[in-house]
């Protein structure tokens, strides 16, 4: 169940709401596009590729919870915000849930404005908020740096969740009357476990390349290497 | 992402739909989503017109149907969910196989199922006869800013790199002695997730700098623009399917 919430296919939400997030999200995307012109440099324009891909891999894995009736899978909106910055990582989840629902059908094309603005804009907004500020507050040690990314992957899962809860509200496909309170408890309770997984691979994947490439992170770029130790110059992951 | 590559979904084969530009394509795709989407929950026999013509194009473009069956086996999750509906639904209800069931719910179960399902068809008969090369070329056409399809490009061209890297580390994980029976390797993977990416940006990178040393621009090569833009036959041609949907979706909206 947990995939609708992701990928959220034809009919679930009415026309005029979707109508009215496909606005919001060519908006959003629209100054996303601008911003990301200027940052999308040398080392950014492969990054953004692999960020994009690694996601759209990552998000092909859906693993279930409890039951088979809910499953999950990871949305890589925090990971994308720490290596490539807001705006191309928010650029990066939308090329991925385009091609999803062009090519697989996973999730329906009438709805991407609403999935665009689940997992790219609010998922990314949400991590990239948290990181800004759990960077200026944590100290600038590896440990910092991996609670930041769990703690921004686990808040940008359940925010984009919510997201879908509040659509839900505005334009489902049928009027639960008071059962919209179980279905968000439901999907809040069912996205804090996956949050907590992607907090994870979130954690370990910045950590290791702001090892071995700091200079990759964007979101460290502004201030200086996260370990004081210089890299290895031989063997390890490179 | 030439010859040899692996393609998402593509069936290489040749029939008209295939020979149609990818941007016409891409929009009819759309066009008769939306027109689906459009149709008012409670016209049945609309649904069933729409069948009939994602079954004429499956026919055209010579895609089996158990291959679109077994692919859309992607909507089981909304399907589920489909079927929780009729019982969370809250208003009139009645009775159905001696359970009482909401009548809205069980109308927007069939909203879901239906529309669910003939997008999802749409979508594979379009990665089913475009492949992934072209179907970027057809955003590029679509006026799609180029940013994104640099993106998109990207991302396509370094799944393989990611592919390959994931087949060397457990290569060379099986070779020191580790056990790949399934739980074991989940493991082996998750705690190898940063080494993967690092050493996938690594390769991807010498990819980018050869391609920059060969003069790429961020534009897309002239080569991959095999197929010329959709001429106004073209593009009258495959309006056919999305004006029939919007003829149905039209009558369906005026009928109910």
């Amino acid at each position: 169940m947990e995939n609708l919430a992701m990928h959220i296919s034809n009919g679930i939400i009415n026309g005029p709401v979707a109508a009215i997030f496909a606005v919001i999200a060519l908006a959003a995307m629209a100054l996303c596009v601008q911003r990301g012109r200027q940052h999308l440099d040398d080392r950014l324009a492969p990054m953004a590729g692999l960020v994009a891909a690694f996601i759209f891999a990552v998000q092909m894995i859906n693993f279930p919870i409890f039951t088979a009736g809910i499953s999950g899978h990871l949305l890589g909106g925090a990971l994308a915000a720490l290596l490539v910055g807001p705006w191309v990582g928010a650029l990066c989840v939308a090329v991925v849930l385009t091609v999803q629902a062009l090519v697989f059908g996973d999730g329906g094309v009438a709805m991407l404005g609403l999935n665009i603005t689940n997992l790219a804009i609010i998922g990314t907004a949400a991590a990239y908020l948290l990181i800004v500020a759990l960077l200026r507050v944590l100290p600038r040690t590896p440990a910092g740096l991996a609670v930041t990314a769990f703690v921004s992957a686990l808040v940008s899962v359940v925010a984009a969740a919510l997201g879908f809860v509040l659509q839900y509200q505005l334009g489902g496909a049928v009027d639960l009357g008071d059962n919209i309170a179980g279905l968000a408890g439901t999907i809040a309770v069912t996205h804090l476990l996956i949050g907590i997984g992607e907090g994870l691979i979130t954690a370990m994947t910045v950590l290791t390349v702001a090892k071995a490439r700091p200079d990759l992170v964007y979101a460290l770029r502004a201030r200086g290497p996260v370990a004081p130790t210089p890299i290895p110059a031989v063997g390890g992951a490179r | 992402m030439g010859a040899g590559h692996t393609q998402l979904l593509y069936h290489c084969s040749d029939s008209p739909v295939h020979r149609l530009p990818p941007e016409v394509k891409i929009a009819a795709m759309v066009a008769f989503t939306l027109a689906v989407v459009a149709t008012p929950r409670e016209a049945l026999w609309a649904f069933g017109g729409y069948a009939v013509l994602v079954a004429l194009v499956a026919a055209v473009a010579r895609v089996r149907p158990g291959w679109l069956l077994r692919r859309s086996l992607i909507e089981l999750p909304f399907v589920l969910f489909a079927f929780a509906l009729p019982f969370l639904g809250a208003g009139e209800r009645t009775e159905l196989l001696g359970l009482s069931v909401s009548v809205d719910g069980l109308y927007g179960a069939w909203n879901v199922l239906a529309k669910g399902t003939l997008g999802v068809l749409a979508s594979l008969l379009l990665a089913a006869t475009t492949s992934t090369r072209d179907l970027i070329v057809g955003l590029d056409r679509l006026r799609c800013p180029q940013l994104l399809t640099q993106i998109a490009a990207f991302m396509l061209r370094y799944l393989e790199v990611l592919v390959g890297e994931v087949r060397r580390m457990r290569v060379a994980r099986l070779s020191r002695g580790d056990d790949p029976r399934f739980v074991w390797q989940l493991r082996g993977f998750a705690t190898g997730v940063g080494a993967l990416f690092l050493r996938a940006y690594e390769r991807g990178e010498r990819v980018y700098l050869a391609m920059l040393s060969r003069g790429y621009t961020g534009r897309m090569p002239q080569v991959w623009q095999g197929t010329a833009a959709a001429t106004a036959g073209q593009w009258l041609l495959a309006s056919t399917v999305p004006a029939v949907a919007a003829g149905v979706a039209a009558t369906a909206l005026v009928l109910t």
